[in-house]
């Protein structure tokens, strides 16, 4: 019996002391919030959304569908615009009516409102990202310069991704049968062209940039903001910074 | 060794030999390039069409209309927020695919009075009785040039 312990307590010990010794491997970027960029060269995207700047014009969403042919209906999207209001009985309430594409009307009476914003939602891109990991095929991976991407041929249209994304960034295409995401607009990316979401925003709410260029607009955005990540608890290495986000914001 | 044990492990190897050769042949050639996916993937995802333009591309034909732009409140905004996408535009200039949005409905995304709006960012007014008696905005607000308000 005594010895069953000691060796319990020395099992234990050593598992801690790896743990220990594993997370001076590959440390928790504070900086980043999680976010660690490979050792390789070249660009890094990242993306920058600014809270204080979004006007609720929904262009982004709209423009979004066109350039990437997603499907009309009001439940597939890749970016979508959400209005918060905080009431002044404490309720919170989240509208986004279409996606934000055809505007937002003022739906609650002013009088009643606290305190209400935009916020913009689209794929993190994660660095530690939950839908990459559980795919069973590798038909969804990280590229090497950051952006999460799918595989149309290799995806079997399980949807365990589609689950497990936190943000609820993925849905099942109704004609292709396979998931479709945000691609960061890979196809405008590497023409050296903004994606469409970001081509289009008024306000320039919506930046991205290179992570390894301290010079880039995102490092600049992250210098100058008081940024944060969605659900920065799930340690899913996202890439998407938000300017203004408070703890109502989920 | 007994012999049915030796026609067991033979029969092992057979599967596994048959396994890796079947697998050989149904794993795409850049599967694993960069990592676990298909590293033609990248390329596929690269080469999808494109819709938007580029504003650049329009400053090549239509520079006046981009310089009165740009000395205007409208500066900064990409044209394709209000013409559309227009990328088959840049492409042959005789496609006209090129919209001109405008009205209540259209202006009001931005200009419209809503409380989640910063005020600082974009100028907010009650769009929907904001002059009545006019169906477009354009009526009077040329977009291009802000101030210019006809008497």
């Amino acid at each position: 019996m005594k010895s069953s312990r000691r060796k319990f307590i020395k099992a234990a010990g050593t598992a801690a002391g790896a743990l220990v010794l594993s997370s001076a491997v590959r440390p928790f970027n504070v900086l980043l919030m999680a976010a660690d960029p490979p050792p390789d060269e070249g660009p890094w995207w990242g993306i920058g959304i600014d809270i204080h700047k979004c006007i609720g014009c929904g262009l982004c969403a709209r423009g979004c569908k066109v350039e990437n042919k997603v499907p009309d209906e009001p439940f597939y999207f890749r970016t979508w615009v959400e209005q918060y209001a905080i009431l002044n009985n404490g309720e919170i309430k989240i509208e986004s009516p279409n996606g934000g594409i055809d505007g937002f009307k003022q739906s609650i009476p002013e009088e009643d409102i606290f305190k209400t914003f935009f916020v913009p939602k689209m794929c993190n891109h994660c660095s530690k990202s939950p839908c990459t990991q559980v795919c069973p095929v590798g038909a969804t991976y990280e590229s090497p310069d950051g952006v999460n991407l799918v595989d149309e041929t290799y995806c079997i249209g399980c949807g365990y991704c589609v689950q497990a994304c936190p943000y609820g960034c993925r849905y099942i295409h109704p004609v292709k049968k396979v998931v479709d995401k945000c691609t960061l607009c890979y196809h405008r990316l590497k023409k050296g062209l903004a994606p469409a979401c970001m081509e289009v925003c008024p306000t320039r709410a919506r930046i991205f940039g290179d992570l390894r260029d301290p010079e880039s607009e995102i490092v600049q955005f992250l210098r100058e903001n008081d940024y944060n990540v969605l659900k920065p608890h799930l340690n899913t290495g996202s890439k998407l910074f938000y300017n203004g986000l408070t703890t109502e914001i989920s | 060794m007994p012999a049915q044990l030796n026609r067991i492990l033979l029969l092992f190897i057979a599967f596994i030999g048959l396994f890796l050769l079947v697998r050989h042949f149904l794993i795409p050639e850049t599967f694993g390039q960069y990592g676990h996916y298909r590293g033609n993937s990248l390329i596929e995802n690269e080469s999808r069409e494109l819709a938007f333009a580029d504003k650049e591309d329009c400053y090549a034909c239509h520079p006046d209309i981009l310089e009165t732009l740009e000395s205007e409140m409208h500066a900064g905004l990409s044209c394709l927020i209000c013409h559309g996408p227009g990328g088959a535009h840049v492409e042959d200039p005789m496609i006209g695919n090129i919209k001109k949005e405008s009205g209540r409905e259209f202006c009001g995304r931005c200009h419209d009075i809503n409380p989640a709006r910063p005020g600082d960012v974009v100028f907010q007014i009650d769009i929907q009785n904001h002059h009545t008696e006019k169906s477009d905005c354009i009526e009077c607000h040329n977009p291009h040039a802000l101030w210019e308000v006809p008497e």
